[in-house]
């Protein structure tokens, strides 16, 4: 069943397109990765699925209830793109980083909140029915991502794999049906990395999720990845399982260059 | 966990009632005396003034330079309508209006600037408090032009000021425990986060925008039902700045912290009052110690609470050797 339909995504920068003509198609429950040489494009396709840019032509659609409600991403602000249910991670971590890893998993929780300004403002019954819920979940992620004896840790002080596992759990927190991660295991060690991947591939099953990954560790990528999609100076070189991709020669080619591939 | 939450509650309550039957008591004895009582109502209006703009620098990290500007809104509503209304209700009425007054223009002028950083904002927001400024001079029928009002009604006494000192840091700091207020706090850590969060941005520091001059206009309000007069030159530039300066010297971000600069501040002007000639120079010279000592502030951003006083009384316990 199709979850999102991304056609002709075009964004230049003045007189630099960054990406041209981008179609990619995820099913519900796929994971799906996006690859490519540095500078080919893929940050700026998740900027644009995120609302961070706004596409110069193409078109990006959201299908939700099972495929029943269509909505149009492209130009919408990234908050409401994240209310219709697409959360992201950032390639250069992006925490709140002088905020506890508690209340960075429960900022994430907002866009759920019912109660009002006012109840907010003198702290009414539905206010601490709310807040303990809000407290409840948050603590339950935390406890995946082990990090519910850290909780009043501040961000800035967790260890590098660690930050990168609470941006995972603030991104579920804003309760996504889609997930993009950018670049989830750069500047892991490959212990870490194996223990991610097996993350990431148990989230995708406890959630529900569809999962967009970025990356550039093959390991992750051919291992749990369904298809790949793969990106070139802001083209669609190649799309297929990861069997195909890692035969392709126009893979080979853009990333070990021309001789390599006629050797 | 609810019997605990009860018991802080209490203690809370206590020490507040205590804290206001001791000034009232001071007031009434004449111990603080007329004199003394322009300090204290000085301190009271900048508590108010200084942990509302805390609110829009210090949570949300919106550097703003017009809070004089929402202050002479307040200041000048409630003038204006206590001097047609002279009665307990007029003042009530005024101060509410002021503060609403603020705020609107608060919203006014909040949701095309706050798209602006830094110090382009700050920019802006000074030229909105010089624009207010200005038409309160030039509104001659109404607001009597540069020469001010005179003869403004005082209503304004101890119980008054407090309840509004009170009401506007419990406000505050409810919101800050919220989830709106934590959207607040989100945006100053990390904007482009908090968007992909699905925090709305401009809704969130308009909206912190408006809490802060509401609160500002409140302020205004007191200041001018006290001191009965008040003119356009008073909500100047410089007026924004010193309320920035205890904001900064609090700690960005901590409200506690913004009331003690504030009693601090005015404690330390009152007494330098017997030096007039080097009066300045010594209150430039504290600020300038105490922000080479202490840059993030007397507090940071850390909150004085009641967990302070338990952690203290741990100290002595162990100290006597028990457990």
């Amino acid at each position: 069943m199709q979850l999102l339909a991304v056609e002709k995504l075009t964004k230049s920068f003045g007189g630099l397109t960054a990406v041209l003509n981008v179609n990619i198609e995820l099913k519900r429950g796929e994971l799906i990765g996006l690859i490519g040489p540095n500078g080919a494009g893929k940050t700026t396709v998740f900027n644009l699925l995120t609302g961070v840019y706004v596409p110069t032509s193409g078109s990006i659609t959201f299908f939700r209830d099972d495929a029943k409600t269509k909505t149009a991403l492209h130009g919408l602000k990234p908050h409401k793109i994240c209310k219709e249910g697409v959360a992201r991670t950032f390639q250069n971590i992006r925490l709140f980083r002088d905020l506890t890893v508690f209340d960075n998993v429960r900022i994430a929780m907002h866009k759920n909140v019912k109660y009002g300004l006012l109840a907010g403002l003198l702290h009414l019954p539905s206010y601490h029915r709310e807040e303990r819920d809000i407290a409840e979940a948050s603590m339950e992620l935390l406890k995946i991502f082990k990090l519910d004896g850290k909780k009043d840790e501040y961000a800035k002080n967790l260890p590098y794999g660690e930050q990168r596992h609470l941006e995972i759990a603030r991104a579920l927190a804003t309760d996504p049906e889609l997930l993009l991660l950018d670049e989830p295991a750069a500047g892991m060690n490959p212990a870490e990395t194996a223990q991610l991947t097996e993350l990431i591939k148990w989230i995708r099953e406890k959630f529900n999720l569809t999962i967009l990954l970025i990356e550039h560790d093959m390991s992750v990528v051919m291992k749990i990845c369904e298809r790949i999609y793969v990106l070139d100076y802001g083209m669609l070189i190649a799309e297929g399982t990861p069997d195909e991709i890692r035969s392709n020669s126009r893979v080979i080619k853009a990333y070990l260059g021309e001789d390599v591939s006629n050797a | 966990m609810k019997g605990t939450l009860n018991t802080q509650f209490i203690k809370r309550v206590i020490f507040l009632l205590l804290a206001y039957v001791i000034v009232q008591l001071l007031v009434s004895t004449n111990i603080i005396n007329e004199y003394l009582q322009a300090t204290l109502v000085t301190i009271c209006i900048n508590i108010i003034l200084a942990v509302s703009l805390n609110l829009i620098t210090g949570f949300t990290g919106q550097f703003s330079l017009g809070h004089a500007g929402f202050m002479s809104i307040g200041a000048y509503t409630c003038a204006i309508i206590t001097m047609r209304m002279s009665t307990l209700a007029g003042f009530v009425i005024g101060t509410l209006s002021g503060a609403v007054m603020a705020a609107l223009v608060g919203f006014i002028v909040g949701l095309p600037t706050l798209r602006l950083r830094g110090d382009y904002l700050a920019i802006a927001t000074l030229g909105m408090s010089e624009i207010i400024r200005i038409v309160f001079i030039n509104l001659d029928s109404i607001t009597n032009g540069a020469a001010g009002l005179n003869g403004i009604p005082r209503f304004v006494n101890w119980p008054w000021l407090y309840l509004f000192v009170v009401g506007t840091i419990v406000l505050i700091r409810n919101f800050l425990k919220s989830s709106h207020g934590r959207a607040c706090i989100a945006i100053r850590e990390d904007e482009i986060a908090a968007e992909a969060m699905g925090i709305n941005t401009t809704k969130y520091k308009v909206l912190a925008f408006i809490i802060g001059a509401f609160c500002a206009g409140i302020a205004g309000a007191l200041y001018s039902s006290y001191f009965y007069y008040i003119k356009p030159d008073l909500f100047g530039f410089l007026k924004s700045v010193d309320i920035l300066v205890i904001v900064v010297l609090g700690g960005l971000g901590s409200i506690s912290g913004s009331v003690l600069a504030a009693v601090l501040l005015a404690l330390v002007s009152t007494y330098f009052q017997s030096f007039p000639e080097i009066r300045m120079i010594l209150y430039s010279l504290i600020l300038i110690i105490i922000m080479i000592f202490r840059p993030q502030g007397l507090l940071g951003s850390k909150e004085i609470s009641f967990a302070v006083f338990n952690r203290v009384n741990k100290l002595f316990a162990f100290r006597k050797g028990e457990k």
